[in-house]
């Protein structure tokens, strides 16, 4: 039982990390129908800048996370200004191909600053306490607080400023959006700042916990998210983060109690089941096309 | 006092000339309709009012601004606001929130704000909240305001799209065919609100309709298109009796083809 929770804990620590990366896939969607494949790159963008700021800034863990989040935002607002948005109206295959692309240069870009992996150094006392067997380090409890914290926030962007509201009925109609007085172009940057910024906020945490990161590893864990971000419901805020929990959870306990080789192939045949069951997502809707 | 001023608007899509040589001249307070058969161009004008298409050439100044190349967004914050042929309400918004966004350009704080809930944050989400009510109970629909769009009827939703144009706090309104599937009883109620509504709200308006009894006794002025090209132009009883739309609504005379 003790074990089972400590996997639980652990399920949670990752789950919140796929949450986190899968919210900037499912904003994007959301707002603009494309899925922004480079998202993954991003997150591992994160990582690095993380791993910069540390190393040769010696900065501690507070403004390090901080230059991660702004950084990948800026990342997110610059990428999607030069990349994606003159090609708005063209087939969102384009916009697709283009993300991939993007996401090629960006691990390339690194690969070049940084041919080797990296180690990223401890920049939090890593204390842990015992309750009952039960085991908790103060950086899972950072991690799970922290974007606890964030996925806090950003509801409250989304459900209560003007913003938020925007990109709800941008959603739902973009044509008419600017109609009434909103410009679009300006929230879809927000969306994009946001969505990026909480990729680049997991990609530290995950360089935290994982300290060995290198410029490929935002690829399979940015599948992962995305998954998790389908299996949600994407375009779903809160499926988003239910999925990314769903996988966390998975992975952890298919690793815990069978050959940890079994993982991925598990994970991913349940969330295929799941999408069979639900070809919408767990919170996703049919938007019933009217004649 | 001239508010709109629309001259030569001609716009193609590709090789197709969807309106050629569009001039308008509107007064403040008018209320005009803009009449003609299926693809005459009407909607295009309107999209072209509101900046959803950029001309292909000519001019429009509205209010002593050219607005032609202007973004939707910037127009609707000069004063021009619309509704649509077919309901484009934020279905999955509440019908508070419908009304709300239309506030977007007229509110300012930053988002530091909004995470603090403070500062003028709080203030203006009240003004905005207050000010949507306001306009809701005006059209006694206050008591709908946290029901979702979709959930609303038919005739409410129609409704519901004026408010949301009124809350852009417009001086030019553009009705594209508001009693679109509306019965006899709910078009003369329409005509009422319509009058209403201008007074109310010191408001200009164009619509665009099919339904001939409702722009004859409503509109002071007709502009009629047939292929992108204003054919006539007056008051509703000259239009009635002008040839030329006779001809575009029912065709030239089978006498005319045959009988010489």
């Amino acid at each position: 039982m003790t074990y089972f929770l400590q996997q639980g804990l652990n399920a949670l620590q990752l789950g919140s990390i796929y949450a986190l990366i899968a919210l900037g896939y499912t904003m994007v969607y959301g707002i603009l129908s494309m899925i922004n494949f480079a998202h993954g790159d991003f997150f591992m963008v994160g990582a690095f800048i993380c791993f910069v700021v540390v190393t040769f800034m010696g900065l501690p863990f507070v403004p390090a996370m901080i230059l991660s989040i702004i950084g990948v935002s800026l990342l997110g607002v610059i990428v999607e200004r030069a990349a994606y948005k003159p090609l708005r109206q063209a087939p969102r295959v384009s916009a697709i191909i283009t993300a991939l692309g993007v996401g090629i240069f960006l691990e390339n870009f690194t690969l070049a600053l940084s041919p080797y992996p990296k180690h990223i150094p401890a920049i939090i006392e890593n204390t842990s306490w015992t309750f009952g067997g039960l085991t908790i380090s103060s950086l899972q409890v950072i991690i799970i607080l922290l974007s606890l914290a964030l996925m806090t926030v950003l509801h409250f962007i989304v459900q209560h400023t003007r913003v938020g509201m925007a990109m709800r009925a941008i959603s739902w109609d973009k044509n008419v959006v600017p109609l009434m007085g909103v410009p679009v172009n300006n929230v879809i940057s927000i969306t994009f700042a946001i969505g990026s910024g909480l990729g680049g906020a997991a990609g530290m945490m995950y360089g935290m916990a994982y300290p060995i990161i290198d410029p490929y590893m935002g690829i399979i864990v940015g599948w992962k998210a995305f998954i998790a971000a389908v299996v949600g419901g994407i375009g779903n805020i809160r499926g988003a983060v239910i999925g990314g929990y769903i996988l966390g959870a998975t992975e952890i306990m298919v690793a815990a109690f069978f050959p940890s080789t079994y993982r991925d192939f598990t994970a991913f045949s349940l969330l295929l089941i799941l999408l069979i069951v639900r070809p919408y997502g767990i919170m996703g809707k049919p938007r019933p096309q009217k004649v | 006092m001239v508010l709109l001023k629309a001259e030569n608007i001609t716009h193609y899509f590709g090789g197709l000339c969807a309106v050629s040589e569009f001039n308008l001249e509107l007064r403040e307070h008018e209320l005009i309709g803009i009449i003609g058969p299926n693809g005459a161009g009407k909607t295009t004008v309107f999209n072209i009012m509101t900046g959803v298409y950029k001309a292909t050439s000519g001019s429009i100044m509205f209010n002593g601004q050219e607005t032609v190349g202007k973004s939707p967004n910037s127009i609707t914050a000069l004063g021009i606001a619309r509704t649509f042929q077919n309901i484009r309400l934020f279905s999955d918004l509440s019908v508070l929130d419908n009304i709300r966004i239309a506030h977007y350009s007229g509110t300012k704080y930053t988002p530091i704000e909004a995470l603090l809930h403070a500062g003028r944050y709080r203030a203006e989400e009240k003004r905005i909240r207050a000010h949507s009510m306001e306009l809701l109970s005006f059209f006694s629909m206050e008591e709908f305001a946290d029901e979702l769009a979709k959930n609303l009827p038919y005739g409410m939703q129609r409704r519901l799209e004026i408010v949301r144009a009124l809350a852009t706090r417009p001086k030019l309104l553009l009705l594209d065919e508001p009693a679109a599937g509306m019965n006899p009883k709910e078009i003369d109620r329409l005509m009422e609100f319509i009058h209403w509504v201008r007074n109310e709200f010191k408001l200009t308006i164009i619509v665009i309709e099919h339904q001939m009894r409702f722009v004859m006794s409503i509109c002071e002025r007709l502009v009629v298109l047939d292929f992108g090209t204003t054919i006539a132009e007056g008051n509703p009883a000259e239009i009635q009796n002008n040839a030329k739309v006779l001809e575009a609504y029912l065709g030239t005379p089978a006498v005319n083809d045959y009988g010489k």
